[in-house]
């Protein structure tokens, strides 16, 4: 009798090596795709960036020198290879209006970006998941019909106008909240001289520099866009949690664990809640990423410095490398919480661990 | 009915949140008492190096942190000695003496001397960014700058190539680009030989009555002032100038007191702030003009009774009090007011009779207008107002609606048939319009004189050509805003654009700010005489 050996039990060191190459593979795809999309884009719109750059007063021949000097003339896809390479390597240009680096924009604005949507996400969760999953447990109950309609307007009214109206509400009449801006206007200047800046998110770095009263400043300033963007990814994620809860809820489980006298809030917020997670965390990791975009017209109601408002100033002057930069870190920003909810899946559910 | 616990739950964390927003508002002051906090549109700016910024909200910071050898008087916008105590001009018109004025420092405490105001026109022309043209006019060049301003002592000597008018240098000296910087200061600061110029562009190094504290490009900019300005102490410590580009925004803020100037307002919130006893508007105007002009490839447009038919179709005034609601203000010639040898008057109204049979006369059948506008609003609202009274009296308008940077080349490039346009101006110096409006150096297309008005509109300005050339040759100042008036009377009547307005700014000031001037059509805002 021969021994036939068992199938050996492929390495679990092999097994991680081969997930992570995977996983690194799939970004390099996704993010050279990424940079090829943005760029035909770029090439694509009938902007011409040097009339932006140079102006009305421009000689043909400056015109022309210009042209060579950012690579206007070369072909496409030469244009191409040499922006994949210097964005590999963490260059992503020069911004054709300020003539700063492109990167070390991005990365004064970011943080700003980061703050609001971060906060906007946290309130949207804590509000839209618990209304949601109550509106399931109830539906036709008024809390429902009222989460419902809720959630309709978060869909249907414009920011713009949303905005403003805040802003006019609870700024201009109530004076609940700060203005425009991050800070006020000798809290800003206060920051600039006596702050030291740890991660440009100025919550964060007051409370790191002990500064209670800025803090309170800051936490001000960002309550009323943080709420209305809350507001729109609430009215998101409230349905969808809404709906999944419906779907789990009809599963037999339920019904086997109610049969046996499991008490009901035990059912909905442990067996049914842990089993909406793996979808909801895709909605919520959408919803944050759409907010990392840079709420564009919150950001330009609010005076707010970020991703977003950079991206659209960029974009009226037709800076392009700017725009690109910007886009890049959006995508990037994708990336990474498309990773990040890759591995919540598998905390929440072990048969995605395989 | 009965509440469903949970939602009471939800009640109480809500108005929990509610409370927790309410507390910091106790915090909220007014602008400190010692900083004047500006709400404005900053995007513009390019570069803080003086001899690089050209843009509005750049020279609104020069002004504030350097001065020239000649200097604008913010109150009277009239000129007046800066660094230079006296200066004169030898009987060839070639060579020019400034005397500088003793004891005046830089903001590092370095004395301000004759050396310093050569190196820095040097330097302007050197490193050769947008405004070094302004300077160049007088033939300097990067070979021979050096040997065209010297410096001896407290004297500096200033040749030029040619017998210009000495006002013309004058009011070119007073341009941004013209600023003496710190020589010690900006050559210790040299990266790669580069002048300064990445340092100047987060740095001061000037005799201003303010110092850059910081800047970010699209959020704002501190200013501190610094004490011994020779034009006497700012009153206000800091100045504060913060990126708020929505103005309706910038609006809220005027009224809560957070902000004490407002500089982006649209006239519907000008409108909206008119029975508001704590904020007063401004009145100024700008240096901008809006024109309509015609490409006179197009043979209709050399017909001067058509030309003058549609002088007379256009609703100016009606333009400037409905659809631009103050944002402008009538004005027919092409310089604005404020410029040396502005007209102010306003010759022509709509009149449709007249313009009726001026058509008539003129023999041009069924005429049709092409003008090119862009998507803006109110450029948009112009031209259709246009369109109406042009209409009215038997032209045809047909609107080519397009994007800006897309219709700059086609105007560039003579593409176009009409168009709707502005015009800013380059220096404070009449030939800055006079050269482009009324000269053309050579009309065929090869030539490509883009920067040429006249040439974008293949337009042959025959004698006044030679009018605005002698013009910036004159000596006679006086002789000279003459001869400006003759020429501008000329071209309003003869050539193949219309001047409708020039750009009128509203500034919104809370009402216990005062002595803040904006600069007019020539010059930029001033802080230090503002208090508050």
């Amino acid at each position: 009798m021969t021994d036939i050996a068992p199938p050996a039990p492929p390495s679990r060191l092999l097994s991680l090596l081969r997930q992570i190459g995977t996983t690194v593979f799939t970004l390099l795809v996704t993010f050279i795709g990424l940079l090829a999309v943005t760029f035909v884009i770029s090439r694509v719109v009938p902007i011409d960036p040097i009339m932006s750059i140079l102006g009305e007063r421009a000689t043909n021949a400056q015109i022309e020198e210009t042209r060579e000097k950012l690579g206007l003339n070369e072909p496409l896809w030469v244009q191409f290879g040499i922006y994949v390479g210097n964005t590999l390597q963490g260059d992503l240009g020069t911004s054709i209006r300020t003539r700063e680096p492109v990167l070390d924009e991005v990365a004064t604005r970011f943080p700003a970006t980061l703050e609001l949507a971060t906060l906007a996400t946290l309130l949207g969760v804590l509000v839209g998941v618990p209304a949601g999953v109550i509106a399931a447990t109830k539906p036709g109950s008024f809390f429902d019909q009222f989460v419902r309609l809720v959630a309709l307007m978060g869909y249907s009214m414009p920011i713009f106008w949303l905005g403003l109206m805040g802003l006019l509400l609870f700024y201009g009449h109530l004076g609940w909240v700060g203005g425009p801006g991050r800070l006020d206007a000798s809290y800003q200047m206060m920051m600039e001289f006596e702050l030291t800046q740890y991660t440009g998110m100025i919550m964060v770095d007051t409370a790191l520099n002990g500064r209670w009263d800025m803090f309170a400043n800051a936490f001000s300033h960002i309550i009323l866009p943080a709420s209305l963007l809350a507001y729109i990814s609430m009215a998101y994620i409230s349905r969808m949690t809404r709906s999944f809860m419906m779907n789990e809820l009809g599963q037999e489980y339920i019904t086997t664990a109610r049969v046996k006298g499991m008490p009901e809030r035990r059912v909905i917020w442990v067996h049914a809640l842990k089993n909406v997670m793996v979808p909801l965390i895709t909605v919520i990791a959408l919803s944050y990423a759409y907010l990392l975009e840079g709420a564009v017209l919150t950001e330009t109601i609010f005076a707010w410095p970020g991703l977003g408002s950079y991206i659209t100033d960029a974009l009226l002057v037709a800076d392009m490398p700017a725009v690109l930069g910007g886009t890049v870190v959006v995508g990037l920003a994708y990336i990474g919480l498309n990773m990040l909810s890759d591995l919540l899946y598998k905390l929440v559910d072990p048969r995605a661990r395989v | 009915m009965k509440i469903d616990p949970s939602l009471r739950r939800i009640g109480a964390v809500a108005i929990a949140a509610l409370m927790l927003g309410t507390a910091p508002a106790a915090l909220f002051a007014a602008t400190p008492d010692d900083t004047l906090v500006i709400a404005a549109a900053i995007d513009d700016i390019v570069s803080l190096d003086p001899h690089e910024a050209y843009e509005f909200s750049g020279l609104d910071y020069v002004n504030n942190t350097y001065d020239g050898l000649v200097e604008i008087n913010p109150t009277t916008l009239e000129l007046e000695p800066g660094l230079a105590e006296s200066w004169s001009v030898a009987e060839d018109g070639l060579t020019y003496t400034f005397k500088m004025k003793a004891g005046l420092t830089f903001s590092s405490g370095n004395p301000v001397r004759a050396e310093d105001a050569a190196y820095s026109l040097q330097r302007a022309v050197k490193i050769n960014k947008t405004p070094a043209f302004i300077l160049n006019q007088f033939g300097w060049t990067a070979e021979n700058v050096d040997s065209m301003i010297t410096a001896d002592g407290d004297t500096l000597t200033i040749k030029v190539d040619k017998p210009y008018a000495p006002t013309f240098l004058y009011n070119c000296l007073t341009a941004g680009v013209a600023s003496i910087v710190d020589a010690e200061v900006v050559k210790a600061n040299d990266v790669a030989g580069d002048m300064g110029n990445e340092w100047l562009k987060t740095n001061s190094a000037g005799t201003g009555a303010y110092v850059l504290k910081s800047f970010k490009p699209n959020e704002g900019m501190i200013l501190e002032a610094r004490p011994g300005y020779w034009r006497g102490d700012a009153k206000l410590a800091k100045i504060f100038v913060q990126h708020i580009p929505e103005a309706a925004t910038e609006r809220l803020q005027l009224e809560k007191g957070d902000v004490d100037v407002a500089r982006a307002l649209t006239p519907v919130d000008v409108e909206g702030l008119s029975g508001n006893a704590e904020v007063v508007i401004q009145q100024d105007v700008g240096g901008q003009v809006y024109y309509l002009s015609f490409n006179q490839k197009n043979e209709q447009y050399k017909n001067p009774k058509f030309l003058e038919a549609m002088r007379w179709a256009v609703d100016y005034q009606g333009m400037a009090d409905t659809i631009m609601k103050g944002a402008v203000v009538p004005h027919q010639s092409f310089l604005p007011q404020g410029y040396l040898g502005a007209l102010d008057d306003l010759p022509y109204s709509l009149d449709i009779e007249k313009a009726k049979a001026l058509v008539a006369e003129s023999g041009v059948a069924n005429p049709v207008v092409k003008l090119m506008v862009r998507n803006a609003a109110d450029r948009m609202d112009v031209a259709q107002s246009v369109q109406n009274t042009f209409g009215q009296a038997g032209i045809t308008v047909e609107l080519d609606v397009g994007e800006g940077a897309d219709q700059l080349k086609a105007y560039r490039a003579r593409l176009h048939d009409a168009t709707l346009q502005t015009w800013g101006p380059d220096y404070p110096d009449p030939n800055t319009n006079s050269s482009t409006f009324a000269e053309n150096p050579g009309n065929s297309d090869e030539a490509a004189n883009t920067g040429y008005l006249a040439w974008r509109n293949a337009y042959e300005p025959g004698e006044m050509d030679g009018m605005s050339k002698a013009a910036v040759l004159e000596q006679d100042p006086a002789k000279r805003v003459e001869m400006y008036a003759t020429l501008q009377m000329k071209h309003r009547e003869t050539s193949p654009f219309i001047v409708m307005f020039q750009q009128a700014r509203q500034t919104g000031v809370r009402a216990n700010v005062k002595g803040l001037y904006t600069g007019g059509a020539v010059d930029a805002v001033a802080y230090w005489l503002v208090t508050k």
